[in-house]
C-alpha cells in the first residue's frame, strides 16, 4: 500500500509535486502530532499518516518561526513516515512545504474537516490492509450465502460454477480468489483485478460470465461463509453420512464450516452445492436436520423400550 | 520440497499463450506446484492463477513444487521461462 494508491482512490491532492509517492502505509493509526509541534518527540509515532487540522495550523502559526523551522525539520526527518495530510482544504506553510520536499516527504490536501478526514482514511487503510491471502478455487454466491469450493485442479470447480451461473447465482471469482480478513471473523473473497467477472472452462477457454450471461450473473467481492471441498471418490475412505459433525477450515485464522463432497461422473455437483448453502441457512435459522433426526430417532427408540 | 528462484527471460512474459503452455507443462506432473511473484503464490496448474500475476519479462518469480516429481517439475518449468523466445 503505498502513498499514490491512497491519494489515487481518496482523489486526495498534493501539494509537492517532486515528493515519493512510493512511501509505504504499514499502518492504519494516524497521528495528529500536536505533541511534536510542541516539541515532545519521544515516543512519536513516525510510521503512522500525520494528519494537521485546523488546530495544529494554528499553533504552528503563531509560533517563533526559528521554533517552527526546527519542529517542521524534525517532524519530517522520519524516513519512515508515509506522508502529512492535511484537512479542510487548508493551505501548508511554506516551511513545512520546504522541509517536506528537501526529504521527499509527500504533503497532501483534503478539503474534508479534520475527524472526517481521519475516519474515512483508516477506514479505507483497514480495508486495504487487511490480512490477505490467495486461494485456489471458486468463489460463488448461492442464495445468498458466500461459498469457496476447492480441491485440486481439474477436478470441476469452474463447471460447478457455470451450472451455478446458470442455475441464477453468482459468480466472484474462478480460479484464484483473494480473501480478505476485514473483522474478527468475517472473510470476504474478490477476484484479482485481472479476472474479474473471468471463467475458465477447458475446452472452451476463458470466457467472461459478466459479456455471457448479464450483470445478474455476477458479483465484485461477497463474504466467504463456507468452504466445499470438492476431491475424488475413493473407495477407502468414509465420508460423512450423517452430518452431525461440523467440520471447519481455517483460513487466515478463521474457522469456516467446511464440507468435503466427492466426485464421481454423474453426481450433480451444482446441485449438491445448492442444498448445501440452502441447509448452511437452515442450520443457522436453527434448524438442524441431523441433529433433528437423531432425537427424532432417540425418541423412538425409547418409546419402543417403555412397550 | 523443491524451490528455485528465476528471471523470467520469454519476451512476452507469462501472458496468455506462454501462460496456457506452462500450466499444460505443470499439469503433467503430479507434483503440487506453485508459483511465487512478490510474495503471491498461486497454484501453478491454474491459468487464472498464472495470468492474475501478470509476470512479465525480466520479473524474478519463484517456482515451488512439492511431490514425488517435484524435481523435475521445477526443473522443467524453470527451463521454460527462461528460454529467450
Amino acid at each position: 500500500m503505498t502513498v499514490r494508491e491512497l491519494v489515487d482512490e481518496l482523489g486526495l491532492n498534493i501539494f509537492n509535486a517532486g515528493a515519493d509517492l512510493t512511501r509505504r502505509i504499514t499502518t492504519v493509526d494516524i497521528n495528529r502530532p500536536g505533541l511534536a509541534l510542541a516539541g515532545y518527540f519521544r515516543h512519536h509515532p513516525a510510521e503512522r499518516i500525520q494528519l494537521l487540522g485546523r488546530t495544529e495550523l494554528s499553533f504552528l502559526a503563531v509560533m517563533d518561526p526559528r521554533e517552527q523551522a526546527r519542529r517542521l525539520f524534525a517532524l519530517c526527518s522520519y524516513e519512515q513516515t508515509p506522508c502529512i495530510v492535511v484537512s479542510r482544504g487548508q493551505q501548508p506553510p511554506d516551511v513545512l512545504l520546504e522541509e517536506a520536499t528537501a526529504r521527499g516527504l509527500p504533503v497532501i490536501g483534503t478539503a474534508m474537516v479534520t475527524t472526517r478526514a481521519a475516519s474515512v482514511i483508516s477506514t479505507f487503510l483497514e480495508a486495504r490492509l487487511a490480512p490477505e491471502t490467495l486461494i485456489h478455487g471458486v468463489l460463488v454466491d448461492v442464495y445468498g450465502i458466500g461459498i469457496l469450493i476447492t480441491g485440486s485442479s481439474g477436478i470441476g470447480k469452474s463447471e460447478t460454477g457455470l451450472e451455478l451461473i446458470k442455475r441464477g447465482h453468482r459468480l466472484v471469482a474462478d480460479d484464484a480468489v483473494i480473501i480478505r480478513q476485514v473483522g474478527e471473523d468475517t472473510l470476504v473473497g474478490s477476484a484479482p483485478p485481472l479476472l474479474r467477472y473471468l471463467l475458465e472452462i477447458r475446452g472452451l477457454g476463458v470466457l467472461n460470465a459478466m459479456t455471457l450471461f448479464g450483470a445478474g450473473a455476477v458479483r465484485t467481492h461477497k463474504k466467504v461463509s463456507m468452504v466445499i471441498h470438492l476431491e475424488a471418490w475413493r473407495d477407502d475412505v468414509a465420508y460423512d453420512r450423517l452430518g452431525i459433525d461440523e467440520h471447519t477450515q481455517r483460513i487466515l485464522g478463521v474457522d469456516l464450516p467446511a464440507v468435503t463432497i466427492p466426485v464421481r461422473p454423474g453426481r450433480n455437483l451444482a446441485v449438491i452445492v445448492e442444498v448445501a448453502a440452502m441447509n448452511y441457512r437452515l442450520k443457522r435459522m436453527g434448524y438442524h436436520a441431523a441433529l433433528e433426526f437423531t432425537e427424532q430417532l432417540r425418541r423412538a427408540i425409547d418409546e419402543h423400550d417403555d412397550l | 520440497m523443491v524451490e528455485q528462484k528465476v528471471v523470467v527471460r520469454l519476451r512476452s512474459g507469462l501472458l496468455a499463450r506462454p501462460a496456457a503452455l506452462f500450466v499444460q507443462e505443470a499439469n503433467r506432473y503430479t507434483a503440487e506446484t506453485f508459483v511465487e511473484k512478490d510474495g503471491k503464490s498461486v497454484n501453478a496448474k491454474s491459468i487464472m492463477g498464472i495470468m492474475s500475476l501478470a509476470i512479465g519479462p525480466g520479473q524474478e518469480i519463484t517456482i515451488r513444487a512439492e511431490g514425488s516429481d517435484a524435481e523435475q517439475a521445477v526443473k522443467k518449468l524453470v527451463e521454460m521461462v527462461s528460454k529467450e523466445e
